[in-house]
């Protein structure tokens, strides 16, 4: 694979397919638990590893599997790995676990996952699938990363609290700006706004890159 | 039909791959998990022992009341019993409050033999953020207001947030929630002044 289209699908992945911002895939972990940065981040990896690995195992059992029957098997896949990823974060981040609550488990209904496996590593070769999982994944954590901080910071007034739930150590509080802040942006309604605000920001991005380009070229 | 066989043959072995893979993974995390679990459990218990001299093992001491019984909520209420030299000190109730804004909220009660409160510590709700939730101890001091309260201190009938009459503090722009958790630690204290005997002689029995 070659540096540029290597960059190519990075750039696919976070920012022109971004699965949450442009295939709107989801939508349900992404809008109920980022009211804080540690909740999408968390399941944001989550959801990253359980993407790469199920990717890797489509990828490698693709020859065996019969096209009428891949959708359960996929399901098979991707329900066990998550089942896996629940008692890592079990053991391991106890308290995460507690906060993300049943949308750990629900990492199966991520149909962004089943969409990789059924568009992308059940045509493709195993290091391919790994790269498209990394991509894809990070592009859904990313978001859910940046939503968890608008509304932690519009919601709470902080920036990056309780990241010992990741992490250990002592209760960290975060940068603090205010005590309190809008609830609304930690109600569902918040999640709404902030999904359709970074989606209304990328659309403006991406046609002021587009009206700037030609207005260029005549030139 | 051979299509079939083969179908069923590769859906076997991998499922069969899978479940080996959550097992290995169970066999590699169920000892950590249980150590948090019990973790979880003492750090959450707590508030409820603070300021208690008591030399028993209080996870150990767990009963399970089945329903039908006095105390709050439907569902299976659970008690771990505390005690000096064998001499009963304390009682903590993990209750539900049924008539919270979203769904049962569980509380632990801290009774102490006396019949006053030794700690109330929200466990588990779905409360509104930022109006409901602040009954957590970790985001106001609204549960504290219940230390050392009894039956008597103030009568059953001051148990009642400010706004219906009763004596404690309601939340600003709440108070479905702290009237259901009043209400809650008051047929809790109501419960344990009924069946003290019983929570603790069942204790003793099973010491035996």
């Amino acid at each position: 694979m070659s540096a540029s289209n290597f960059v190519d699908r990075f750039r696919n992945g976070l920012w022109y397919e971004n699965p949450g911002l442009v295939q709107l895939l989801g939508l349900c972990p992404l809008l109920a638990v980022t009211s804080t940065f540690v909740n999408g981040l968390g399941l944001g990896v989550a959801t990253l590893a359980v993407l790469i690995a199920s990717n890797a195992l489509v990828s490698a059992t693709r020859r065996w599997i019969q096209p009428q029957i891949r959708i359960p098997i996929y399901v098979l896949i991707i329900a066990s790995l998550v089942t896996c990823i629940e008692l890592i974060f079990k053991a391991w981040f106890p308290a995460l676990d507690r906060s993300l609550g049943i949308f750990i488990p629900l990492i199966v209904t991520n149909c962004a996952i089943v969409a990789r496996a059924e568009v992308f590593a059940s045509k493709n070769p195993v290091a391919s699938s790994i790269l498209d999982g990394f991509v894809m994944g990070s592009g859904f954590a990313l978001l859910l990363m940046v939503i968890g901080l608008i509304r932690e910071l519009v919601g709470h007034g902080s920036i990056m609290s309780r990241m010992d739930m990741l992490f250990g150590g002592e209760a960290m509080r975060g940068i603090v700006l205010t005590d309190g802040g809008w609830l609304l942006a930690i109600l569902p309604p918040g999640a709404f706004f902030s999904l359709a605000l970074a989606i209304a920001l990328k659309n403006a991005i991406d046609e002021r890159q587009k009206s700037a380009t030609p207005r260029r070229s005549r030139r | 039909m051979n299509s079939v066989v083969k179908s069923g043959i590769t859906l076997a072995v991998i499922a069969g791959l899978c479940t080996a893979l959550v097992a290995l993974t169970y066999t590699a995390t169920a000892e950590r998990i249980e150590v948090n679990e019990q973790a979880w459990l003492e750090r959450s218990l707590q508030p409820a022992l603070s300021g208690l001299f008591f030399d028993s093992g209080v996870t150990e001491s767990m009963m399970t009341i089945p329903p039908p019984h006095d105390l709050p909520g439907s569902e299976a209420a659970i008690v771990y019993r505390v005690y000096a030299e064998d001499a009963p000190v304390a009682a903590l109730f993990v209750v539900s409050a049924r008539d919270g804004y979203a769904g049962p909220i569980r509380v632990l009660v801290g009774v102490d033999v006396g019949g006053a409160v030794t700690g109330v510590h929200v466990l588990e709700h779905r409360e509104t953020p930022g109006l409901g939730d602040r009954v957590e101890s970790g985001k106001s001091d609204w549960v504290q207001q219940f230390d050392g309260r009894s039956l008597i201190d103030p009568s059953p009938s001051g148990w009642a947030i400010k706004r219906d009459g009763g004596r404690f503090d309601q939340l600003t722009g709440a108070s479905v929630t702290p009237r259901a958790i009043v209400k809650t630690i008051r047929d809790t204290l109501l419960y344990f002044e009924a069946h003290r005997e019983e929570v603790f002689i069942a204790l003793q029995e099973e010491a035996e």
